[in-house]
């Protein structure tokens, strides 16, 4: 439907174009002429790509699902900002009416040695579901449950829980770090179990191993520069690292052999 | 004599699942080591069974063909959940919660598994708060509900307008859990792309690596079809841009037959469409619907005002404003089922009210309630004596933030416009398909050892789905189903394979050096060399826009025997087309986006097809299946009980070639009626 205000942007585009993970890659060029401020950044793209390949050349590779702004698959660093220039959004929720008339637009892939370059513009962020697999859950098996109404939870719990579980695990923490930290990422999830009663049988073991975990994946340690929190799609705060270091320090105290 | 069994239990009702639950066979645990179980996709469905099944002992290897099993599109789920809790004390119980889920579904689901579903609803609220789940709460600790539309309880648990991203994430650490013993091997990025059957039963599965393109094989005793709906058949939906039939269209032409493929449910709220460049549709959670009344001017004039930028919807007087659904079903209301609420959408907008340039939009307006509902109500917590219209407007405002804020967030992202200051407008989009694989009782498909869960299969929500069902129906497949069930045919395998022990060539022992998986892998391969050396001059993208065009104009919210009769005709012509002058660049051994999307949109273009001939067939209208034919005279859908009571199954015989076969519903404890929200 749009606002009623659509215009229509010419411009220029610098995609970075990687054929794999093993070879050198580069910028590439590209202008764009009537594209409508009511398009998002990934419908651009369609368009871009429909192009290229109406002149026979390669399509440029990027990851996206579901364009709401959820599943966290969509990744473009543009401008020097994961998600570009919208504070709280993904690249999929990002329309055209952000950028003027003429505008030259730098498009990269994440950035970061744990996420390894698949092609042009996708990357490999597998560490972030072996670093879940190392402790970001609660064992309880299938059909050992009580009735979910037992365990009482202050509204207040279950909120600040809530807050670090809409982490949609898209790396724009790491991606815009300069130390390619994960620790928004680990402490979303260690946060959100430590804060809820299910959460509190593995809590010390869950943050030792899924630290461990992270520093095995190569990701970088924080020095508290605060770029993760800013460019957040979901407003994850800084807090859960703060958190997480106290669970960290905590569990490695009081645990034997750790 | 059809060709159909259900294997629904005998006994009574509220019985059977008890019972035949206790006297499934079961597989001892060293035996279960050595099944092997193949789970496609992992959405709610796929993650929930595969970190059951795991957790069992079975060898379980979950293929999706995102970067991570957290990406599925179960993901995007806003409202809820159903469960039959009655925490509320508003009179909900089972038998409650069944009989909306059939009645929702227009009396067009099998009664048994409707059952079961509401019996396990509340398992599945236990478990998710078990794994972390932060569902939402009341000051007191205990867990909050809303309404959906088509019940008049409260018994949908939520999180914010997150509710699927929660649930897929707890379902999702569970199986990561798996990875982490080794019991679960994940295969991201892989597609299946072709099942392989040996000897009438499902053994494994042909699937590409995404990232080399390397086709691989992969062996089991049992194949999960997860993979979810079809709705993406018409383009623009509100599915994920990679959600797609293949693995269930392949399971089709294996010989899995394909029950109701022209149940459609196409969504009330949605974010209209804004231009050609439309690549999907984006969903306003049915939860809005509790706050938002939908609405159109009464009068022509003001519509055209309101096109042409001269008039501001807040203008309107109520009295000229036709709150339509309000008008037309008093008892539901705003709240009525999603198919009636889209239908009476399309009503308005054809008779000229819609309220955009395109003329395909109505609104969704929040200003009643934000301030007279939400607004008073702080106001008197807050001990505000005869405060503004501002003062209740802001402190309404704050109450919706909360509620809806990332909805409301969402909606400005897309269309530039603030929903807290002017109505949202809102036009139905293809959100969910109700029909799919056809199942037993067991889950399992025409195939032995093949199974479907999830919105891969047609089983329990007719010819309609209620909101909040979706998530519920994938878990309660995923976690509280299939665990039992599969047992029924792993333990015949367990049996043959203890009596095959000694046989060099059995297939515990051959596994994908079977011949067969030889063959079919070659055949994978060369429809891929097909794709890339056609060499034409239009893009797969292009096509698939034709094709949804097709759909949504012909197969869509109305339908009639002469554009069903042109769309068959379009279809098979476009899918000519498409063999003949499809463009796909690049290599097969690469990463290579645009060669995955030719074989999901080859295999939309067959499925399209029949999702037409089905309607065609369905001379009545039914829940999502709207036949202009079939209608009363204030345009009410007309069902007809005597002819059109079955399950329409259809068989696969060849290009354009599927065989109809019924499955008879019978309502032993719902009496069938009239589906009337009025």
């Amino acid at each position: 439907m749009g606002s009623g205000n659509e215009q229509f942007l010419n411009l220029t585009l610098k995609v970075w174009r990687q054929k794999n993970s093993k070879t050198a890659g580069t910028f590439e060029t590209h202008q764009l002429t009537g594209i409508s401020t009511d398009m998002s950044f990934l419908e651009m793209f369609d368009v871009l790509n429909e192009k290229l390949i109406h002149e026979g050349k390669d399509p440029i590779a990027f990851d996206h699902d579901c364009r709401e702004g959820i599943c966290g698959m969509c990744s473009m660093f543009i401008n020097g900002r994961p998600h570009g220039p919208k504070q709280g959004i993904t690249t999929c929720q990002l329309h055209m009416r952000s950028f003027k008339n003429g505008d030259t637009i730098i498009v990269e892939p994440w950035r970061s040695a744990a996420f390894p370059v698949i092609k042009d513009l996708s990357v490999d962020r597998t560490a972030f579901d072996r670093i879940i697999s190392s402790g970001g859950y609660v064992s309880v098996n299938t059909g050992n449950a009580q009735d979910a109404n037992n365990i009482l939870i202050p509204k207040s719990a279950a909120d600040e829980a809530f807050a670090a579980a809409a982490c949609i695990g898209c790396g724009a923490c790491v991606a815009t770090c300069k130390n390619g930290s994960a620790m928004l990422f680990v402490s979303a999830k260690v946060s959100q179990l430590a804060l809820l009663p299910q959460g509190q049988a593995e809590r010390k073991e869950r943050v030792l191993n899924m630290i461990a975990q992270m520093d095995a994946e190569g990701f970088g340690n924080c020095t508290n520069t605060g770029a993760c929190e800013a460019e957040c799609p979901k407003g994850i705060s800084i807090e859960n690292i703060a958190r997480m270091n106290r669970e960290f320090i905590g569990a490695s105290l009081t645990t034997p052999n750790k | 004599m059809s060709k159909l069994d259900s294997k629904i239990p005998e006994g009574s009702l509220d019985q059977k699942w008890t019972k035949y639950r206790s006297t499934i066979p079961l597989v001892n645990p060293a035996n279960k080591r050595s099944l092997e179980v193949i789970v496609v996709g992992s959405g709610l469905a796929g993650a929930s069974a595969a970190a059951s099944l795991a957790e069992m002992g079975y060898q379980v290897k979950v293929f999706c063909f995102q970067d991570s099993a957290r990406r599925a599109h179960s993901i995007a789920a806003q409202g809820g959940i159903n469960a039959a809790k009655n925490y509320q004390n508003d009179g909900d119980s089972i038998y409650r919660l069944f009989y909306d889920t059939v009645k929702g579904g227009d009396y067009r689901a099998r009664e048994a598994n409707v059952h079961r579903l509401a019996e396990v609803s509340g398992n599945i609220i236990d478990q998710c708060v078990a794994q972390g789940v932060p569902l939402a709460r009341e000051y007191g600790g205990l867990l909050s509900n809303r309404s959906f539309g088509g019940t008049q309880v409260q018994r949908t648990f939520y999180a914010a307008g997150q509710t699927g991203q929660q649930l897929l994430l707890g379902a999702y650490s569970a199986l990561q859990r798996q990875v982490g013993t080794g019991m679960v091997t994940m295969l991201a990025r892989h597609e299946m792309l072709e099942l392989v059957t040996i000897d009438g039963k499902a053994r494994g599965i042909i699937a590409r690596n995404l990232i080399t393109g390397e086709l691989e094989k992969h062996f089991g005793h049992a194949v999960l079809i997860c993979s979810g709906g079809y709705g993406n058949v018409f383009y623009l939906s509100t599915n994920a841009m990679g959600s797609n039939a293949t693995a269930a269209w392949k399971a089709h032409k294996k010989g899995a037959f394909f029950a109701n493929p022209c149940y459609t449910q196409i969504h009330p709220t949605c974010i209209p469409v804004s231009g050609d460049h439309q690549s999907k549709l984006t969903l306003m959670s049915e939860s809005l619907r509790n706050d938002g009344r939908i609405w159109v001017p009464k009068k022509k004039e003001d519509v055209e005002a309101i096109r042409a930028g001269k008039l501001n919807p807040n203008q309107i007087k109520p009295e000229d404003r036709d709150y339509y659904l309000e008008r037309r079903y008093p008892a539901f209301g705003n709240l009525v089922p999603r198919d009636v609420a889209s239908r009476a959408a399309k009503e308005r907008c054809d008779a000229g009210y819609g309220v955009n340039k395109t003329g395909q939009a109505v609104y969704l307006d929040f200003a009643h309630n934000m301030k007279y509902k939400y607004g008073k109500m702080e106001a008197t917590k807050k001990g505000i004596q005869n405060p503004t219209e501002a003062q209740l407007e802001a402190l309404g405002m704050d109450v919706i933030k909360e509620k809806y804020g990332n909805l409301f967030d969402m909606y400005e992202q897309i269309t530039g416009v603030n929903p807290y200051k002017n109505p949202m407008q809102i036009y139905p989009a293809v959100h969910y398909t109700m029909g799919g694989l056809w199942v037993d009782y067991n889950l399992m498909t025409t195939i032995p050892g093949l199974y479907a869960l999830g919105e891969a299969n047609f089983s329990d929500h007719g010819a309609n789905r209620l909101g909040a069902s979706a998530l519920m129906q994938g878990l309660a497949d995923g976690y509280f189903v299939i665990p039992y069930t599969i047992g029924v045919y792993l333990s015949t395998e367990v049996t043959r394979m203890s009596n095959e022990k000694d046989k060099a060539d059995s297939i515990d022992k051959v596994k994908t050096k079977h011949p067969e998986f030889d063959k079919e892998l070659a055949e994978v391969k060369a429809r891929i060399d097909k794709f890339l050396t056609i060499k034409g001059t239009q893009s797969v993208e292009s096509f698939h826009k034709r094709l949804g065009k097709i759909m949504w104009d012909k197969c869509g919210m109305a339908r009639n025997k002469q554009h069903l009769t042109e769309a068959i005709k379009e279809i098979q012509d476009l899918r000519a087309e498409f063999w003949k002058d499809v463009r796909v660049l690049g290599t097969a051994d690469e990463f290579n986006p645009d060669l995955e999307k030719a074989g999901r949109v080859a295999d939309f273009l067959e499925l399209g097809e029949l999702m037409c001939k089905d309607a065609l067939h369905r001379e009545e209208s039914c829940g999502g299946h709207f036949r202009e034919e079939h209608q009363t005279e204030e345009g009410e859908a007309k069902r007809d009980d005597v002819n059109f009571a079955y399950v329409a199954a259809w068989e696969f015989k060849g290009e354009s070639n599927f065989e109809l076969h019924k499955e008879e519903l019978k309502y032993e404890n719902i009496k069938i009626a009239a589906r009337s929200y009025k």
